[in-house]
């Protein structure tokens, strides 16, 4: 589904303190599958993420996603494909403090303009599904961490992307709720949607929700054990 | 379109949700944003308002008034000059007028005494200003008197007070008819004040002027346009006066607004990294910001407007009465017109609302334009 080739990464190019974050990266990410990224900390792991999921541009190699390079697009074009195509769910949740849950959820919708009725009977019934419908209105900063998690992940399903991407999803949660978060994925992975998360935390990479774990250190792939 | 007007819609929302999340920093900005325009609007709306009085008043009073000089001073004009001015060509009628000022010790005020030139109350008999009538307390028929420059006393009759809607130009005024007028001045007969012309066609005007010079040199003749510019120029410097003091007002709401502005909080930019890795384009960002702009810069221009407009016309500018009005010991008091001029509104919208909106977009612009991917490393 997402092709990567000779996928290389620079930070401040030119500057004294330039900084290659990845340095050639061949990596085919299969569709309708869990694949994990899994490393050290400064491996390359969120920077890969950033790059498969439209939020940032290689500097040098190409991404083909269902066979188009979308590697050079402009960024109104990136971001069609990234509201389109992708969810996100950040380590940090990164919701919108003083909205309620609701009004966060349906945030990515509002550039399709879509009727807001439709929104939010989206909104309602993703909420329904990760038993969060009774906390709808609350806002999100009083609700906890699994609680955000869950908006979070409803607010990357709400306009119905392809692919779910995962920054550290276990990494604020403690193993009650990391425990929780696997059984969401293992649900998400059943509808069919292609994930790609990064974790270095054990209760991830050795579910068996994961498929595939690429193991990458210092902006390269070392192996794909599984 | 519909499509259009929906994210626009989805975009108001948003950011009306936004100003109510931080509602003590917007309603502050919106505060000083309304008092500013409301100091702005009051000052032009009552100087325009004022000019439009005096050129109403004046429209009504003679082309050219003639003044006789006698070293560089108004004096009388002495009897057979009617006569001469008659016999040029252009001037309709020619009427001489009588009045002057007298200065009462009980209100320690100058009044304009004056012979109307029709309907002046019968000899013993005055017609007072409604200004005059409040500082010394007179009503119909009762009795008043002055002490003249001779030293005799004077007892006249208030016929009449007149109506408040003249009060701009009659506040301070005294009507009397011409027998009581030369016997309490003691002035000579045949003597005036000064003349009035009419002349019909306005183009012909400064010819005569000029003819009045040639053929009465010790006379000064004042067209009612030069009258009128006076006035105007009074006003507008009094309104520059005015501006002039606001002015470190507008400076201090630059700064507020370009700090408000430029000054985007962390949690702001925080929101702005978050809404472009979710899917928002630069461009509904900075839509969603200019709408932000656009309401606060509206309301506060609409809500200072109509404020400036009661305070203007309802309440006779009492903030800004005693610069904008002039100076007097007995002030007239009158309810301007209300006028609305569209260049007027415009100019102002285009100072007040215009440069915060622009102020706003440059460095949205800037926040705007950071990679989606910084979310991703915060």
């Amino acid at each position: 589904m997402i092709e990567l080739h000779s996928i290389r990464k620079a930070f401040n190019q030119g500057h004294d303190n330039e900084y290659w974050a990845l340095d050639g990266i061949d990596l085919h990410i299969e569709a309708k599958k869990v694949t994990a990224l899994r490393g050290p900390s400064g491996s390359g792991k969120t920077t890969l993420l950033t790059i498969v999921g439209c939020l940032s541009r290689p500097t040098e190699g190409r991404v083909r996603l269902l066979g188009e390079d979308i590697s050079g697009l402009p960024e109104r074009f990136l971001t069609e494909i990234r509201r389109r195509r992708f969810g996100f769910i950040f380590q940090q949740f990164n919701l919108i403090r003083g909205l309620a849950a609701l009004d966060n959820i349906i945030l990515p919708a509002y550039p399709t303009g879509r009727p807001r009725r439709e929104l939010l009977d989206r909104a309602e019934e993703l909420l329904a599904g990760l038993k969060l419908g009774h906390r709808r209105h609350a806002k999100v900063e009083w609700l906890s961490g699994g609680e955000q998690q869950r908006v979070a992940i409803c607010r990357a399903l709400i306009n119905d992307p392809e692919v779910l991407i995962a920054d550290e999803p276990t990494a604020n949660l403690d193993t009650h709720l990391a425990g929780e978060f696997m059984g969401i994925l293992e649900g998400l992975a059943a509808q069919g949607r292609t994930i790609l998360l990064t974790s270095h935390d054990p209760l991830v990479v050795e579910s068996a929700v994961v498929q595939r774990v690429v193991d990458m250190r210092d902006g390269k792939l070392l192996s794909s054990p599984r | 379109m519909k499509l259009w007007l929906a994210k626009q819609r989805y975009l108001i929302d948003f950011t009306l949700a936004s100003l109510a999340r931080r509602k003590a920093r917007n309603l502050g900005l919106l505060f000083v944003y309304i008092v500013l325009v409301f100091m702005l609007a009051s000052v032009t709306l009552y100087t325009h308002a004022l000019r439009q009085e005096a050129a109403r008043v004046l429209a009504a009073s003679p082309e050219v008034i003639l003044q006789r000089m006698v070293a560089g001073r108004h004096d009388l004009i002495p009897p057979g000059y009617q006569e001469r001015i008659g016999r040029i060509r252009g001037v309709q009628k020619v009427e001489g007028r009588l009045w002057g000022y007298y200065y009462d010790a009980v209100t320690k005020a100058n009044y304009t005494f004056m012979v109307p030139a029709e309907n002046a109350p019968a000899a013993g008999e005055i017609i007072v200003g409604p200004a005059l009538e409040r500082a010394r307390g007179l009503a119909k028929n009762n009795g008043i008197s002055f002490r003249s420059y001779s030293g005799k006393l004077h007892t006249f009759i208030v016929a009449e007070v007149l109506p408040q809607a003249s009060e701009l130009v009659s506040a301070d005024l005294v009507l009397m008819s011409e027998a009581s007028f030369r016997a309490f001045f003691d002035y000579p007969a045949g003597h005036y004040t000064d003349i009035a012309l009419s002349v019909a066609n306005p183009l012909e005007v400064r010819n005569v002027a000029v003819k009045l010079a040639a053929a009465l040199p010790d006379a000064r003749p004042i067209l009612r346009d030069e009258v009128l510019r006076t006035y105007a120029s009074i006003f507008d410097w009094r309104e520059g006066i005015v501006l002039a003091l606001l002015s470190a007002a507008i400076l201090a709401f630059g700064i507020l607004a370009w700090e408000k502005a430029s000054g985007l909080s962390a949690e702001e930019k925080r929101e702005i990294g978050i809404l472009k890795a979710i899917g928002w384009e630069t461009g509904d960002v900075i839509k969603m910001k200019f709408w932000e702009g656009l309401l606060i810069s509206l309301t506060a221009f609409l809500i200072g407007f109509v404020a400036a407009y009661v305070h203007v016309f309802h309440f006779s500018a009492s903030l800004f009465e005693p610069v904008l009005k002039g100076w007097a010991v007995l002030y007239p008091r009158f309810q301007l017109t209300p006028h609305i001029d569209g260049v007027q509104v415009a100019t102002l919208f285009f100072f007040t609302v215009v440069p915060y909106a622009a102020a706003v977009l440059v460095p949205i612009w800037k926040a705007a334009i950071t990679d989606p991917d910084s979310v991703m490393r915060s």
